[in-house]
């Protein structure tokens, strides 16, 4: 822990904690919007909000404050934001504002840069699905979810096979990906955010 | 009014075949002014925004700098899907909020030969544009078969009501637009209390057993109701429901059969439009049964009828097992 280094080796202690110092700073200023996330009062009605709580490891009220202590990798390997749904219940309930499921989103995308991640099953279903909307500029449920499920869960293949065959023959899932025209502006557009994405 | 344009977003042409389908059949009698945006791409959905920040935002804003062009003086962008709806409204609220976000996003964009003045669109969801631009009189005014005796449980999902930046919605957890509709229409609409919880979004892919306990609240919470049918505004509330319905039911040995129906097929049904244009057959739960009760033929699915039943196999001789519910007795 940093905090047995620093009594140990005090020179040390502003390169150990200081970029944890400024961890909910980083944070912060990486979400789209004002995040308003250094107003959080830890009232935890996020958490009390939350239809997924129970499967965090953290609720979203403890890692505000873990991010506050500066515990960056435990942060970045709590599985709490990528079990967010994403619901918004968080976000309209909270009395100072804060954009949790903003904060989420920003959290998923940092733990990917730093790999922190414990279960790559999430990451991987972004990536994937990424991966498509990248190549064709539409989404591809068929591609998608073979290359997902092949990967991550082989083990529902078989009892997913009536769905899949159902949506199929209902006409519900093309086995084709459908292209955009202007995807090689696409491209350059994404290619150039990617950049930019670099450029503090 | 100059019309709006219409961002249908990648559900509509594939899983959401249905809602399109009835979108147009309900157009024929509503005549909304929408055009597509042309060569639109996909919002990104949830994926894109947990990768990183800017190519999420640019992805989204090609559609609005695509809209802005093509404009002609319409202001409005309608999206039919949650989830399209509020990345299009997200992105042009935050790029307005952080100004030095919509520069970026608007470097990325020129690359492209593109641009976007965040704020100079305004992002509606299709509900919204039915109920307060049409207006409850005029749906009710072509209604010529009500669906009397139908009991409806309104789902709303989340991305609709929430975040809710412009404040739209009469309710962030309990909205009572859909269901106005609803009653419109002459359905018996429940006073739903999970009409605005969430359908597990694309955790069916992430972690099943966070999706299907979801799944099951809602499903329960309608069966509980006695609800004939569960009426979404979403795709992805509706695949969730509907395509991992028979999947929950194994995981939690349940039996639920709640058909899942967008509310435009609804609104085809009771304004006279053949079933048959209006995308029934599609759901994976059949609704044909609770729509024969109200005296609705609806087309049987193309799947059963394609697919005669395969005798039952029979296996090793073994001792026939009485059925759980007679062991039960």
């Amino acid at each position: 822990m940093a905090t047995e280094n620093a009594s140990q080796a005090t020179p040390e202690l502003s390169e150990v904690s200081l970029p944890n110092l400024r961890f909910l700073e980083e944070v912060s200023t990486a979400t789209a919007g004002i995040s308003r996330l250094e107003m959080c009062i830890q009232c935890g009605t996020c958490g009390g909000s939350c239809p997924s709580a129970a499967d965090m490891d953290h609720t979203p009220r403890l890692l505000f404050a873990m991010i506050r202590a500066g515990l960056r990798d435990e942060v970045l390997s709590s599985n709490t934001p990528w079990i967010c749904v994403s619901c918004y219940h968080c976000f309209v309930r909270c009395p100072q504002d804060v954009h949790i499921p903003d904060v989420m989103y920003t959290l998923k995308s940092m733990a990917i840069r730093a790999k922190r991640y414990k279960d790559a099953t999430a990451p991987d279903f972004s990536a994937t699905f990424v991966d498509m909307v990248e190549s064709y500029g539409r989404s591809f449920e068929f591609g998608l979810a073979t290359r997902h499920y092949l990967k991550h869960f082989p083990l529902r293949l078989p009892s997913m096979a009536p769905m899949g065959l159902g949506l199929i023959s209902r006409r519900r899932m093309e086995i084709t990906p459908s292209r955009i025209e202007g995807i090689n502006q696409l491209k350059v557009i994404l290619q150039y955010a990617k950049e930019l994405e670099l450029v503090q | 009014m100059t019309g709006y344009l219409f961002y249908p977003g990648c559900s509509m042409e594939t899983s959401a075949k249905a809602y399109h389908e009835s979108l147009v059949a309900i157009n024929e009698s509503l005549d909304l002014d929408f055009t597509e945006i042309h060569d639109w791409n996909c919002c990104g959905a949830t994926e894109y925004l947990g990768i990183s920040l800017i190519p999420a935002y640019a992805l989204i804003s090609r559609n609005l700098a695509l809209a802005e062009k093509q404009s002609n003086g319409s202001k409005t962008v309608v999206a039919p899907c949650s989830a399209c709806y509020l990345n299009l409204a997200k992105a042009d609220h935050y790029m307005q909020e952080r100004p030095e976000l919509g520069t970026k996003v608007n470097l990325a964009l020129q690359a492209g030969g593109l641009s976007y003045k965040p704020g100079s669109l305004e992002i509606r969801h299709l509900l919204d544009i039915l109920i307060n631009d049409i207006g409850l009189e005029a749906i009710k005014s072509k209604v010529v078969k009500p669906l009397v005796g139908l009991r409806v449980a309104p789902y709303l999902g989340c991305m609709v009501p929430r975040p809710d930046y412009e404040n739209r919605w009469s309710d962030h957890e309990h909205p009572v637009e859909l269901d106005r509709l609803l009653s419109a229409l002459g359905a018996e609409v429940i006073d739903f209390p999970l009409k605005t919880h969430c359908c597990g979004g694309h955790m069916p892919q992430i972690s099943p057993s966070t999706a299907f306990e979801l799944i099951r609240r809602l499903l329960h919470g309608a069966d509980q109701y006695h609800a004939d049918v569960l009426v979404t505004v979403c795709p992805m509330c509706q695949m969730n429901l509907d395509a991992y319905q028979a999947e929950t039911n194994r995981h939690f040995h349940t039996n639920y059969k709640v058909p899942i129906l967008f509310f435009t097929q609804l609104m085809g049904l009771a304004f006279g439009k053949d079933p048959k244009n209006l995308g029934f057959g599609r759901e994976l739960v059949s609704a044909k049964a609770a729509l024969g009760r109200i005296g609705i033929e609806a087309p049987e699915s193309e799947e059963s009828k394609a697919q005669p039943k395969r005798p039952k196999k029979t296996g090793l001789p073994m001792p026939n097992m009485p059925a759980a519910e007679e062991a039960k007795r």
